[in-house]
């Protein structure tokens, strides 16, 4: 299996996410440029968090109109598997591959602590290992993770099943609409979260409740 | 009354933002672009309805708290109509 | 137009330029006739108290800077210290006070900006971030508005960039109303064979400007009333720099980029005095001289004059000297990465600085007096007095323990800093093992089983009571905060913030506190690597406290021995390690439960007491011992014994007793040690004479002293997590 990890001007995550990813495939992934206009067909996709173009104008707006994205935007609709993280997935509702819009935090500050968060949704790519319904605790840090979207939208996500994780009653973090942390596409096969599962994916790092993430895509894919 | 203020980053300043969203133009094959700059608009309705009185509260509140005017310059516009 | 330099150099003019007529004299000396105006702006930068250290240089001198483990000490851009295994760790710390006072955010955000360019301009990797910051008494006016605008500007810088903000400290005090600090450290992690140093060598090498293009940023004031831009409009020229985080991590990963070729002779970041500064250290280092072309520098603004682009302080710039050839690799990494690139100019033999803007020759200086020749002053200082020993009178009528506990726990010094911590991102980089909160943060050393352990302090209020014992036990905690954790401490970097050094006064709380700094630094092992001198923090003639701020740098070989502050479970023996003499003056209690200011002696400083106890709690977590450790500081015992509880709510029954002294006493070289029962008397062996005692067991959720005092653990928390919240709500 191929797997590659976009890297944007300013992504900060890439290579926390891409040890997560060799730990679970036992071979790196690639590490695509964002100026590439052409990205070798891969399995497994991953927009990392950070501030790709300094998340100025709106976070991964930039990003997203990026030459690589259009080749991330076809190779999802053939079927390869995306997960976007924090940045990523703002990057993922700006191109427009998953409905909504990541606002600034209620509280208007930064905020970086462990959330709990409860897997609503096993059956994505990414979340087969996981038990519906369990409750995990992954780090969350950003200053746009509030998730909105208007009532249709998030009618639709509830009927369809595609609410991948909520925060868990009282923590959630920055207000966002349903308490939602991450949302699928139809497929379940494009996730956008914006808690890190590869900060909390080894034992030192205080837990590795991220891990089955990892271990959970390259298991479905291989 | 309703006021709008534009805020925006001296002449000399650098500004991070417009400069990433010029080169982002740039790259999508936008040209013929020179310079770009990003700035605020607020918008604030008063219950003053004397024009010299709302420019001068809204002139203090730009001065304490809206901009910070060593970096930053503010442009009042009073519209009489809301 | 006039050209700047046809401006005539009058006294007013000299005066405007922070030199003074003597100082003048010297530069016309050196000169062998009058400078012109751009070149006076040179001397003037070079000269200034900031880049010369002339008022400090005397002092700093007898900083301990040697030790087997330092590669590089004081001097370069930043400490280098040998870590094991082809590592090295590259840390600095440094002000940026009077910007942040000005505009808190962006102020903040360049700090953070600049520390970290000098770090990785030595070729590392930076991988935490700390910073300690003093602000004004919590009710001032200005106090809120000025820790939002820096904890967001701090936040803002790091956590776009993607490095950790790991800890750091903050104190209030009245003192710092009109003089808030920001002092920022970086640490990063090289190659010990892929150092670079500023020194450039080999005539004709071309010197390289790369990164954001120049503006008028940080250029002074007085020297704006040149007449080729009193057009410029009624706009107060900007002194304070606009950070550009997303542009640094660009240039961080070009440099990096760059920096795995061997193309690189030298490089420095152009921070305070911009170019000037970069240019001057990097040609004198190397013993050559430098040409530059200022017509091939990159800039923002049109119509910048030579001066202006020479003294210009914006951001996120270096100067590198490459080796002859190899400038079009270098440059494709850095279009690559959206960066400017321009060749300004070479190395020559002429051991001058020649600058040449639209083909005229508008500055020529010989190097050597530009990097040392500024004069060194021996300032007049008046040592500080003996303060008395504190007056026990104070204590008739002192409230109970428990009340004394829950005001301690919510007192500004040692409230819970969640409030801040949590809007800097403290694990980007995945190598995070204890984040801010704990006694010294915990990094590892990517892809191995090393961490290093870091920590900032200093205690403000002990340096103004007795400046010797005062710098002493900065360095003694900084030490104790890393035995804590079960690393070996290996050097310090400083940021030595003090008022006005031409009164007589402060310059004996600068002396006083080397010379404590100094002491602690020699006995302990823990020499200074890298460091930064702030001098004339003050407003109105009110001078801050002297505040020589230490960053502690530590190595923790397996990382799996590492040891928190908390307690972890119940039915843990605790132990006191260390002598307790009661000691109130200067103490947290004396100030918050007492409600009094005056100034007593600070407890003094056993230097063989902290090396030895260090080396006991080191060798017990090395051996496995150990479950919590704690080192004893702000609020003593009692305090030290409410936040081991707080952690995961853990209450304990505190058999030990003793008077208000003994609970509050801010003794040193004390620790609180937990460890499982079975191993209580290994602990105990260990020791071996040293003052080691039972003074209880964890059990319950409760803190319990003997029969009488009982405070639910989660009021303790409670105080301690409300304190910051509600004064950030106002």
């Amino acid at each position: 299996m191929q797997a590659s990890v976009i890297v944007f001007p300013g992504s900060n995550c890439d290579r926390d996410v891409a040890v997560c990813i060799e730990a679970a495939m036992r071979k790196a992934p690639l590490m695509a440029w964002h100026g590439d206009s052409d990205l070798p067909k891969s399995d497994l996709i991953i927009l990392p968090g950070g501030f790709s173009y300094g998340d100025y104008l709106r976070c991964g707006s930039m990003a997203a109109n990026s030459p690589i994205m259009r080749e991330v935007v076809a190779q999802a609709k053939k079927g390869a598997a995306v997960l976007g993280i924090c940045n990523g997935f703002q990057v993922l509702t700006e191109c427009g591959l998953l409905p909504g819009v990541l606002m600034q935090n209620k509280g208007l500050n930064f905020v970086c602590r462990d959330t709990r968060l409860t897997v609503t949704n096993n059956k994505t790519a990414f979340t087969a290992q996981y038990d519906a319904g369990e409750e995990i605790t992954v780090p969350v840090a950003h200053n746009e993770g509030n998730y909105f979207a208007d009532d249709n939208t998030l009618k639709r996500l509830q009927d369809e099943d595609r609410i991948a994780f909520t925060y868990a009653e009282g923590d959630n973090p920055n207000g966002a609409c349903l308490d939602i942390a991450g949302i699928c596409d139809p497929s379940g096969r494009i996730v956008g979260m914006m808690p890190h599962p590869e900060r909390r994916a080894e034992a030192a790092l205080g837990g590795e409740d991220g891990k089955r993430m990892f271990s959970g895509i390259v298991e479905a894919l291989s | 009354m309703k006021a709008t203020i534009h805020i925006t980053l001296k002449n000399g300043v650098l500004d991070p933002q417009g400069k990433a969203i010029e080169n982002a133009l740039g790259q999508l094959g936008f040209g013929g672009i020179d310079e770009v700059r990003q700035g605020k608009l607020i918008e604030i309705n008063l219950s003053e309805s004397d024009p010299e009185k709302a420019e001068a509260a809204l002139t203090d509140m730009c001065e304490k708290l809206l901009a910070n005017t060593v970096i930053e310059n503010y442009q009042i516009h009073l519209d009489g109509e809301a | 137009m006039s050209h700047i330099n046809d401006t005539e150099i009058t006294d007013a003019v000299v005066a405007e330029h922070g030199l003074t007529p003597d100082e003048y004299q010297m530069v016309c000396d050196h000169m062998g006739r009058t400078p012109n105006y751009t070149e006076l702006g040179v001397f003037s930068v070079m000269w200034s108290e900031h880049c010369s250290y002339k008022s400090s240089r005397k002092w700093l001198k007898k900083l301990p800077v040697d030790g087997p483990q330092v590669i590089q000490g004081p001097g370069e851009n930043a400490g280098v210290i040998d870590i094991g295994d082809g590592y090295a760790a590259v840390f600095k710390m440094e002000s940026h006070n009077h910007p942040s006072f000005i505009e808190p955010y962006q102020g903040a955000a360049t700090g953070v900006g600049g520390i970290m360019r000098d770090v990785f301009t030595m070729g590392a990797r930076p991988v935490a971030n700390l910073n300690a910051l003093r602000f004004g008494h919590p009710d001032h006016p200005k106090t809120r508005h000025l820790v939002a605008g820096v904890v967001s500007g701090i936040g803002g810088y790091g956590n776009c960039i993607g490095v950790p903000t790991v800890g750091g400290e903050i104190n209030f005090d009245k003192s710092y109303n009109g003089n808030i600090l920001v002092n920022a450290m970086c640490v990063g992690v090289a190659r010990t064979d892929k150092i670079f140093y500023a020194a450039a060598t080999g005539i004709g090498s071309p010197v390289v400007y790369v990164g954001s293009k120049t503006g008028r940023d940080g250029i002074h004031g007085a020297t704006m009333a040149s007449a080729e831009f009193d057009d410029a409009s009624e706009e107060k020229r900007p002194t304070v720099q606009v950070g550009d985080p997303f542009t640094e991590k660009l240039l961080l990963e070009a440099c990096q980029e760059l920096m795995a070729s061997d193309a690189i002779i030298g490089i420095q970041d152009m921070g305070a005095a911009g170019l000037t500064s970069s240019s001057v250290e990097m040609a004198d280092k190397g013993g050559v001289g430098i040409l530059l072309d200022l017509d091939e520098v990159p800039c923002r603004e049109t119509h910048m004059t030579g001066y202006e682009m020479l003294l210009s302080e914006s951001q996120e710039r270096m100067l590198m000297v490459l080796k002859p050839g190899r400038e079009p690799e270098a440059e494709a990494i850095f279009a690559r990465w959206g960066l400017d690139f321009a060749v300004i100019g070479e190395l020559t033999d002429t051991g001058r600085m020649v600058v040449t803007h639209e083909g005229q020759t508008i500055a020529d200086m010989p190097l050597g007096p530009l990097a040392d020749g500024a004069p060194e002053y021996d300032r007049p200082y008046q040592a500080t007095p003996k303060a008395s020993e504190f007056d026990a009178g104070l204590l008739s009528g002192a409230p109970d323990m428990a009340a004394a506990l829950a005001t301690l726990m919510a007192s500004s010094e040692i409230a819970s800093r969640r409030w801040v911590f949590e809007q800097y991102d403290s694990m980007v980089m995945g190598d995070t093992l204890a984040g801010p909160g704990g006694d010294a943060a915990l990094v590892r050393v990517h892809g191995t089983q090393k961490a290093l352990a870091i920590s900032t302090d200093v205690t403000p209020r002990y340096c103004f009571a007795d400046p010797i014992e005062g710098g002493k036990q900065a360095v003694a905690e900084s030490y104790r905060n890393i035995c804590a954790t079960g690393a070996t401490p290996l050097a310090i970097t400083n940021c030595l913030n003090f008022g006005n050094p031409e009164r007589p006064e402060i310059m004996g709380q600068f002396v006083g506190c080397l010379e404590g700094m100094g002491e602690a630094g020699r006995a302990l092992n823990f020499p200074v690597v890298s460091g930064n001198v702030s001098l004339y923090n003050e407003t109105n003639g009110t001078g801050i406290f002297p505040t020589p701020a230490i960053g502690g740098v530590g190595l923790l070989k397996q990382l799996d021995k590492a040891i928190g502050n908390r307690f972890t479970e119940n039915g843990l023996e605790i132990y006191l390690l260390g002598n307790s003499n009661g000691h109130l003056g200067a103490s947290l209690y004396q100030r918050d439960v007492l409600a009094n200011d005056e100034v007593f002696a600070p407890p003094p400083v056993n230097l063989e007491s902290e090396a030895a106890h260090g080396a006991l709690v080191r060798r017990a977590v090395d051996k496995g011992l150990l479950s919590a450790a704690h080192d004893i500081s702000d609020g003593g015992l009692a305090v030290a014994l409410a936040e081991m509880c707080i952690g995961h709510n853990i209450g304990a029954e505190i058999i030990a007793e003793g008077d208000i002294g003994f609970w509050f006493g801010e003794d040193q070289a004390r620790y609180v040690l937990a460890v499982t029962a079975d191993k209580a008397a290994d602990l105990e062996a260990l020791a071996d004479g040293l003052p080691l005692s039972k003074i209880g067991i964890t059990t319950g959720t409760e803190l319990k002293f003997g029969d009488t005092v009982t405070i639910s653990v989660e009021q303790l928390h409670e105080l301690n997590e409300g304190w910051f919240p509600a004064l950030m709500q106002g």
